[in-house]
């Protein structure tokens, strides 16, 4: 008997089955395939979309990212922040300590990419902003060792050089926009006000510190999105610590990430 | 194993013509990019390796930096060099195996330009800044566009190829090579669904945990379907060849492709354990993640039980010696993987270096010593020329396999110790080590154990590059296309 006829032959049902079937039709064995690999997928993703799910990842205490703020998010994934600082403080107590309250669906509802991350090698940022003052981020990014001793971040010299595009911004906002962010003001010149106001206060509040600095520098935007980051979250949760403890005296703001390091 | 000896039939009877119907010219063109972007990626990768240990190491460059340079490493390794060697495989041994000349030559050729022509745009745009920040999707919408196009082409070239087969029955390879081509072409279309800002910028179409699922479905079935199961099919077809043997068992390959294909396709949430997505979506990427276990397993078997009656030779041929460690590298990281995706265990890996090791015991292990086994099988039958340097195959074996080790142990190390420093807890239930950087400091060393775990790597792959050039260009004389054993000496 040959090889052959023994598998024809095969005692177990599903050989004969497969071999006569499925591995004689090419056509079959495709759709098998793709039947196969779409179960998980539709089970898992399809619930995503469902009116639940999506009004359990929205909360109205988060707003979408201001026209600078998205400038600065997208010079932060050009430079590929995220694959050494994660943005998600998983709700473990050794990670409440050391970054703050843990991460909310909500939080990330107009986060387009998500950037979550995959590995920490430096601190997690979602609940930086408002950690530091802005100057401290203006020295951090030209020399990281000049506000964190032993740093083994690079220098970003470049982002003191180039300059944000106002119209290219604009271009980015549309862009959200289409893909479902509420923007109400989209065009050029509002995008261009907006910048221009949101810049100006960072300008000022390193002036403070004797750093002068042109509103269009790239490293501005990105100051006002690391500024931004979790802001929002420690504000929501302290209210509702305050709402929850009445009778007592309404905690210190920012209690959930007042403790701990990361410097 | 009647598929066996039926698929090798052609191949291993030479001077009946057979070499003139087959399309052996693209398999060589094919091979020869392999081998390039090997190095070339691998080459990015001992440069971050450098960085993370050396951080001045970007000269101030912002084109080098590890933010940029680190999806360059990955694209590098997975598309160029895997995605190469896939293709090398495909294309020699489906023809063989379907006893017939690949569907269309020109769509052929498409594919290898185009393919290499997203390489080169891929080198050219990351280093750039220009990115979509997904994870092994990074390369920019109209990059996503000519990948598209280039994969269905590949596809009509495949599956017209299966349509004119001349043999009934479809071999196990076939079955691993068309799930690599239906999957990727389903997870790359629905992750890079986005909305275009300008010509190099655009934004995804879905928001917060529902992108990263999207990204993680795609991101763990990437590995699952770019390296694992095409790699499998390539298991299936060169171990065979290189052992002289057949395949152990048939039954088990059907019991373990299908269960395989179902649920890898489940695992990708326990990428996202801990974070705001649903517990339930969490729970089934573990619970599926566990049980993948046990199809992986079922290939690693079937792999290293087809050496049965062959192990002898594994002590001299350098060939099935890649083959053997790579299976059991896959038997390894298939094992640890499932293990990582467990909570509690998870909640120490991740994030940690741990990760990094893990992924390089399957990418160096599994995929990296499959692909050097097979292509220091083929350059032989290709060109039909003993290698240049037999003993050089031995060296490369023993420099990648010490540097996998120093490379996997040296971040094993590292990752538990960050996970368990950044988490450890005083008496008074405040944290052991506030500093993060105090953290950092420690795990130096392991950098560069690491480095030096990789540069070893990538050594032995230079040599084989450089093994490959003078056979295929030295003066050899013509043998017979039976593979001759590289350790004859």
């Amino acid at each position: 008997m040959s090889d052959e006829q023994k598998h024809n032959e095969s005692s177990k049902a599903y050989g004969r089955f497969h071999r006569r079937v499925l591995e004689g039709n090419g056509a079959l064995f495709a759709i098998a395939t793709t039947v196969a690999i779409s179960i998980g997928a539709l089970v898992e993703i399809a619930p995503m979309f469902s009116t639940t799910s999506l009004s359990w990842q929205r909360a109205d205490w988060v707003t979408p990212y201001t026209p600078l703020e998205v400038a600065g998010r997208d010079i932060y994934i050009r430079e590929g922040c995220y694959l050494c600082h994660s943005q998600m403080i998983r709700p473990m107590r050794s990670e409440m300590l050391r970054y703050g309250e843990w991460t909310r669906a909500a939080e990330y509802q107009y986060d387009r990419p998500f950037l979550l991350g995959s590995r920490r090698l430096g601190p997690d940022l979602q609940r930086v902003g408002g950690k530091y003052p802005d100057a401290w981020h203006f020295e951090h990014m030209r020399d990281p060792r000049s506000t964190s001793p032993g740093s083994i971040m690079p220098t970003y010299p470049w982002l003191y050089r180039q300059k944000y595009d106002p119209a290219d911004v604009a271009k980015s906002v549309r862009a959200l926009a289409t893909a479902g962010t509420p923007y109400t003001a989209t065009d050029d010149a509002s995008v261009a006000a907006a910048l221009e106001a949101q810049a100006d206060k960072i300008v000022a509040s390193l002036a403070t510190t004797s750093i002068q600095v042109a509103p269009d520098d790239e490293i501005i935007a990105l100051i006002a999105f690391l500024q931004r980051l979790g802001t929002e979250g420690k504000k929501h949760f302290a209210q509702q610590a305050a709402q929850t403890s009445e009778a007592a005296p309404a905690p210190a703001q920012g209690t959930p990430s007042a403790t701990g390091g990361g410097q | 194993m009647a598929q066996t000896t039926s698929g090798t039939v052609a191949a291993a009877t030479p001077g009946t013509g057979v070499a003139t119907v087959y399309d052996d010219a693209i398999v060589k063109m094919f091979f020869t990019a392999a081998v390039g972007w090997a190095v070339v990626g691998m080459l990015v990768g001992v440069m971050i390796a450098l960085e993370l240990a050396w951080w001045p190491a970007n000269m101030g460059i912002p084109q080098i930096t590890f933010g940029r340079l680190r999806p360059l490493h990955t694209n590098a390794v997975i598309f160029a060099f895997a995605g190469n060697v896939c293709f090398t495989g495909i294309y020699h041994s489906m023809q063989r195996l379907l006893k017939t000349r690949m569907f269309s030559d020109v769509l052929s050729r498409i594919h290898f330009w185009g393919w290499q022509g997203i390489i080169v745009l891929a080198a050219v745009t990351l280093p750039m800044g220009m990115t979509q920040s997904k994870e092994y999707a990074e390369l920019i919408w109209p990059i996503d566009v000519l990948i598209a196009i280039v994969w269905v082409i590949f596809g009509v070239n495949f599956f017209g190829t299966i349509a004119r087969r001349k043999v009934k029955h479809l071999y196990v390879a076939i079955w691993f090579y068309m799930s690599f081509v239906i999957t990727i072409a389903v997870l790359h279309i629905v992750n890079n669904l986005a909305i275009p800002a300008t010509l190099t910028r655009s934004y995804p179409v879905y928001a917060g945990l529902t992108d990263a699922l999207v990204q993680w479905w795609y991101g763990h079935n990437a590995v699952g379907f770019f390296l694992t199961t095409p790699f499998l099919g390539l298991m299936y077809y060169y171990l065979p060849r290189a052992a002289e043997r057949p395949v152990y068992s048939y039954r088990l390959s059907i019991l373990h492709f299908w269960a395989l294909v179902f649920l890898y396709i489940w695992a990708g949430p326990h990428h996202l354990l801990y974070s705001a997505l649903p517990d339930w979506a969490q729970t089934l990427g573990m619970v599926f993640s566990i049980m993948l276990l046990a199809p992986s397993w079922g290939g690693m078997l079937n792999g290293l039980l087809t050496l049965k009656g062959a192990w002898d030779r594994v002590r001299t041929d350098p060939i099935l010696k890649f083959m053997v460690v790579a299976v059991s590298f896959y038997g390894m990281s298939t094992f640890e993987g499932p293990m990582m995706a467990i909570r509690s265990v998870n909640a120490l890996a991740h994030f940690t270096n741990w990760v990094i090791g893990h992924v390089h015991s399957g990418a160096l292990g599994w995929v990296g010593m499959m692909s050097f086994g097979m292509l220091y099988w083929l350059v032989q039958n290709l060109w039909k020329r003993p290698l240049a340097h037999p003993k050089w195959a031995n060296h490369h074996f023993w420099l990648a396999t010490i540097g996998i080790v120093l490379y996997t142990v040296s971040m094993w190390a590292a990752g538990l110790m960050e996970g368990l420093q950044w988490r450890a807890l005083n008496d008074a239930g405040q944290l052991a080590t506030p500093a993060f950087l105090d953290i950092t400091h420690r795990l130096n060393p392991f950098m560069w154990i690491r480095l030096t775990g990789g540069a070893m790597y990538l050594t032995g792959a230079v040599m084989m590059a450089i093994n490959f050039w003078q056979t295929i260009r030295g003066p050899g004389a013509e043998v017979s296309p039976t593979p001759v054993p590289v350790a004859a000496d």
